[in-house]
């Protein structure tokens, strides 16, 4: 399935829709380069699903504009885009078979002979021998995958995906990503794909653009955003984070100085998001060591003493709360790689890390918290 | 229900053995009553109109009637009165049109764009049958009468001629069984339009139906069963009414119920009316169990 | 595409469904606006002259309110029986397998598939050839039989709709079976049943046809107004057609408001 339309990056300019006074997306731009797999991340009712159906033509914007390569598609009703989607629970036609509703998309643009193009699709998402079941008398990962193929016989410019694995279970989500990732690479159309799990949207994705009330609040390579998140959201809603206000006191050299809890602590100005005023120093609970005493820290490396508060065994790593001298509550993983001490509730124990793995963003004045939302991680469904 | 087995006094000392017997026995006791009324007045007396239409028509009420294989009273009947027959069909046809017409934007309208109005535009498809069915075609010989505004206006804009009428001609008698069943038409479409999936109707548009073409391959066919089970609880009392035809149209607009109706109570030649009544119920029962053969009972029920 | 066509095209299903409603509703209007008439003749339906004396002499004919009161009392019998025993086979049906019961289902919707017409002159052949006299007795009887499958069907739905693990969670909660179905199945089937016999009574009260065929010369309200129309319709017949109207709806937004809250009572919640 090469690619027959001319190429095209599918640009969003300025696009916000408001729903009488709430305003589900708001001024939004964004360039999604031809034949990438792009992730629109966020918690429901964040506005990604609107966006994607503004993209689809389901939705007028308010205002703002859809453009491919050059084309303006903004007032473009949806079948006449070359724009397909898979739909949230897929939205099979109940009254036609597997073969009738792959073959639809083509036989309203006056295809004759869909056959060959209706197995090849087939045989590509995995399905050959099931042209003639209904859609009820299928699983939810098989009828995943007719979705998929309803939409892609048409050679879209763009694929619209709408949390087309919400529904499925674990086994089969990791499953239908690693085959969804593949079937991308072969048919080399853009994908948009909207999810609230961050750890679908990090596995799949060449670029993720996490979005919160209408916005987005970064767009980047997963790894990058994970490493060096840009807003405390962003860096709660993408896995965990530990974050402790505190104020820009000074720098030395390549490194900014934070007081918080009445310590020093140091973060280099390429990991820093703002160079004064109140901030946020974050650290990754997995960045966190524990030892049982300062002196056991080693060199070049900043800590916090607490007592452990609590200790959940989790299998593949152990997770620790650790309240410091100053009220904050800091979360700990550390791996079971069986060399490692073990923490008991109530235990004294140091928490640090190597000012590397530290991150420092900006803190709005009112904004005193300190490490909040533990144990609730967030996003990870 | 399956409590009332617990009812008699004696329930603590009955034996399991006994208490599970009386529980397998409870669904006919429930039963019982309802289908035995069933079976007495409307089984049997559809026996014995097949039984009446077979019986010597040579015989009158008050000489009685001696029950004889007389088949032929059924040619007889239909030869006199074949016109009433098929005009039955006819009319309820057009009435049928008529009202599909009318009713599937109506029902479409209301499960798919009424949004907070949808219990208020409800009520209003109902509100008819909130009075008298009577009363309400008698409204009709109003509306449509000589003097009326609707005539008026028809005269003036010379889709009628100076002396055209509506009343007593066979487009009276059409409009008012559209009229009369209407509702019975839309709100089965209603329900199965409303049942269905907003994301199939995007999906379609998405694969390149324009509106038109997602009517025809998406809309339509999944509310074929809320279409079947309309059309047949339209069709069924339209095909057998007179009441329209007696008040809004002449003996030239008579329908087969006007004929069955004499039949009986004024003529009272009781195996014609008889073999023209069992006649009419097997030709509809036939259309419905035809027509069910498309959407299964449980949707009609 | 210019705005208006496309505002056209978005809305014209509206436009049409208003003017279809408006067609439905015009009879009723005219109901409405002749039961302040006085007709200028007995037999003109034409609007003549404002008063308000239809509504404060309803029963200037007084053979019209005694056909009224017959079709109240005639109603009022063939909807308690109805009732009871459409109740009782819907639960057996909805709740229990037995032999028979695809049988019973065909009895249940035979009666309903078949013409008035042939089920008013089916009885009147079963009655003449019993020879029973025909009048108000067999006229209840008819009723009922027509009654009894819209009622089967009202109740089957509310009991098939209901979320069963409610009565498990009684009976988990050490409620007996009685003790459950008194406390929980009832209240939450009750909506349907009142709903089933609110249309068991408008069935009864406002049929001709199998009534025309039983009654003898018995009168019920239908049948005087089918005999008015030959000599005359009295006016005050449009004041029993609109007091009929508003008694209805005044009962449809009583139930809905009430109905609205057990609705939500009884719908099945969230699944795992």
């Amino acid at each position: 399935m090469a690619r027959e339309t001319p190429a095209g990056d599918l640009r969003l300019a300025n696009l916000t829709k408001t729903f009488g006074a709430f305003t589900a997306v708001d001024d939004l731009s964004l360039t999604v380069p031809q034949g990438s797999f792009f992730a629109l991340l966020g918690a429901s009712g964040c506005g990604k699903t609107t966006t994607l159906r503004m993209i689809a033509g389901l939705e007028p914007p308010t205002s703002g504009q859809v453009l491919l390569g050059d084309r303006d598609i903004t007032r473009l009703r949806p079948y006449k885009r070359p724009v397909n989607t898979v739909f949230q629970s897929y939205a099979l036609f109940p009254h036609l078979d597997v073969f009738e509703n792959v073959a639809f998309g083509l036989r309203r643009r006056g295809i004759r002979s869909v056959d060959g193009q209706v197995r090849q699709v087939l045989s590509l998402v995995r399905l050959d021998g099931f042209e003639r079941r209904r859609p009820g008398q299928l699983s939810g990962g098989q009828q995943q995958r007719v979705a998929l193929a309803r939409a892609l016989i048409n050679h879209p410019q763009v694929l619209l995906l709408d949390e087309p694995l919400g529904a499925l279970d674990l086994t089969l989500r990791r499953q239908m990503q690693i085959e969804l990732k593949r079937i991308q690479t072969e048919v080399g159309i853009s994908f948009v794909h909207v999810t609230h799990d961050q750890e679908e949207a990090m596995t799949m994705a060449d670029t993720v653009a996490v979005m919160n009330a209408g916005r987005i609040e970064q767009l980047g390579a997963p790894a990058d955003i994970y490493e060096f998140p840009a807003t405390a959201f962003v860096a709660t809603f993408l896995g965990q984070s530990n974050l402790i206000a505190g104020v820009v006191s000074g720098s030395s050299g390549d490194d900014l100085l934070v007081t918080a809890h009445g310590t020093r602590f140091s973060v280099p100005v390429g990991r820093s998001r703002t160079d004064q005023g109140p901030v946020l120093l974050g650290v990754r609970p997995e960045k966190l060591r524990l030892a049982g005493a300062v002196a056991q820290v080693p060199a070049g490396n900043q800590h916090l003493e607490g007592t452990v508060t609590d200790a959940s065994y989790l299998g593949v790593s152990t997770q620790y709360a650790l309240r410091t001298g100053a009220g904050a509550e800091l979360s700990v993983f550390v791996a079971n790689s069986g060399d490692r001490q073990r923490f008991a509730v109530g235990e004294q124990a140091v928490a640090y890390w190597h000012p590397r793995h530290a991150f420092l963003l900006g803190r709005a004045d009112g904004q005193a918290r300190t490490t909040p939302e533990l144990g609730e991680p967030v996003g990870v469904s | 229900m399956t409590a009332l087995t617990q009812l008699p006094s004696g329930t603590e000392r009955s034996s399991p053995r006994a208490r599970w017997g009386r529980r397998r026995l409870l669904p006919y006791l429930l039963v019982l009553p309802g289908a035995a009324w069933l079976v007495l007045f409307f089984a049997m007396p559809v026996g014995q109109l097949a039984a009446a239409s077979l019986y010597d028509p040579t015989g009158s009420i008050s000489t009685g009637y001696a029950p004889a294989w007389a088949f032929g009273n059924y040619p007889a009947a239909l030869r006199v009165y074949w016109p009433q027959f098929g005009r039955s069909f006819r009319y309820a046809g057009m009435a049928l049109a008529v009202a599909l017409v009318m009713g599937y934007p109506l029902a479409y309208a209301i499960a798919r764009k009424a949004g907070r109005w949808k219990n208020l535009l409800l009520v209003c498809v109902i509100a008819p049958m909130f009075t008298s069915f009577l009363v309400r075609t008698l409204a009709w010989k109003t509306i449509l009468s000589d003097n009326g505004a609707l005539v008026g206006l028809l005269r003036d804009v010379h889709l009628l001629g100076p002396d055209g009428r509506l009343l007593a001609t066979p487009i009276a008698v059409v409009l008012g069984l559209t009229y009369n069943f209407l509702p019975f038409l839309v709100l089965p479409l209603y329900a199965s339009l409303e049942r269905l999936d907003p994301r199939l109707l995007e999906a379609a548009s998405d694969l390149y139906a324009s509106p038109l073409a997602t009517f025809r391959r998406v809309t339509l066919p999944l509310s074929m069963p809320g279409l079947v089970a309309g059309t047949l609880l339209f069709l069924i009392p339209a095909t057998g009414d007179y009441i329209n035809a007696e008040l809004l149209g002449t003996p030239n607009e008579y329908m087969i119920g006007n004929v069955i109706d004499s039949a009986f109570l004024i003529r009272l030649d009781y195996p014609q009316g008889a073999a023209l009544s069992f006649l009419l119920m097997s030709a509809i029962l036939a259309l419905v169990f035809g027509y069910l053969r498309r959407a299964s009972p449980e949707d009609l029920l | 595409m210019s705005r208006v066509f496309r505002w056209c095209t978005e809305h014209w299903v509206m436009g049409v469904a208003l003017l279809v409603l408006g067609y439905l509703l015009l009879p009723i209007v005219v109901v409405a606006a002749l039961s302040f008439n006085r007709p200028s003749s007995r037999l003109s339906y034409d609007f003549n002259e404002f008063t308000l004396d239809n509504w404060r002499n309803p029963c200037a004919t007084s053979d019209m309110c005694d056909a009224v009161l017959r079709s109240v009392q005639i109603g009022f019998l063939a909807t308690v029986a109805a009732t009871a025993l459409g109740t009782l086979v819907a639960f057996a049906l909805a709740r229990h397998r037995f032999r028979g019961r695809s049988g019973l289902n065909v009895l249940v919707f035979l009666p309903m598939a078949t013409p008035e017409l042939a089920m008013g002159t089916s009885l009147l052949a079963l009655f003449v050839a019993g020879g029973v006299p025909l009048g108000f007795w067999t006229i209840v009887v008819a009723h009922v039989m027509f009654c009894l499958s819209f009622v089967v069907v009202t109740v089957k739905a509310r009991l098939t709709g209901m979320d069963r693990r409610l009565e498990e969670a009684a009976m988990d909660l050490y409620a007996s079976e009685w003790q459950t179905f008194r406390r929980i199945t009832l209240p939450l089937v009750s909506p349907g049943i009142v709903a089933a016999a609110l249309l068991a009574f408008s069935l009864s009260f406002d049929d001709f046809i199998i009534t025309n065929f039983n009654s003898g010369t018995t009168v019920t309200f239908p049948m005087y107004v089918w005999g008015a129309a030959q000599r005359g319709i009295p006016p005050q017949v449009n004041v029993v057609g609109t007091a009929m109207f508003l008694t209805a709806l005044l009962l449809v937004f009583a139930t809905s408001v009430g109905g609205r809250r057990s609705r939500r009572a009884a719908e099945p919640g969230p699944r795992p």
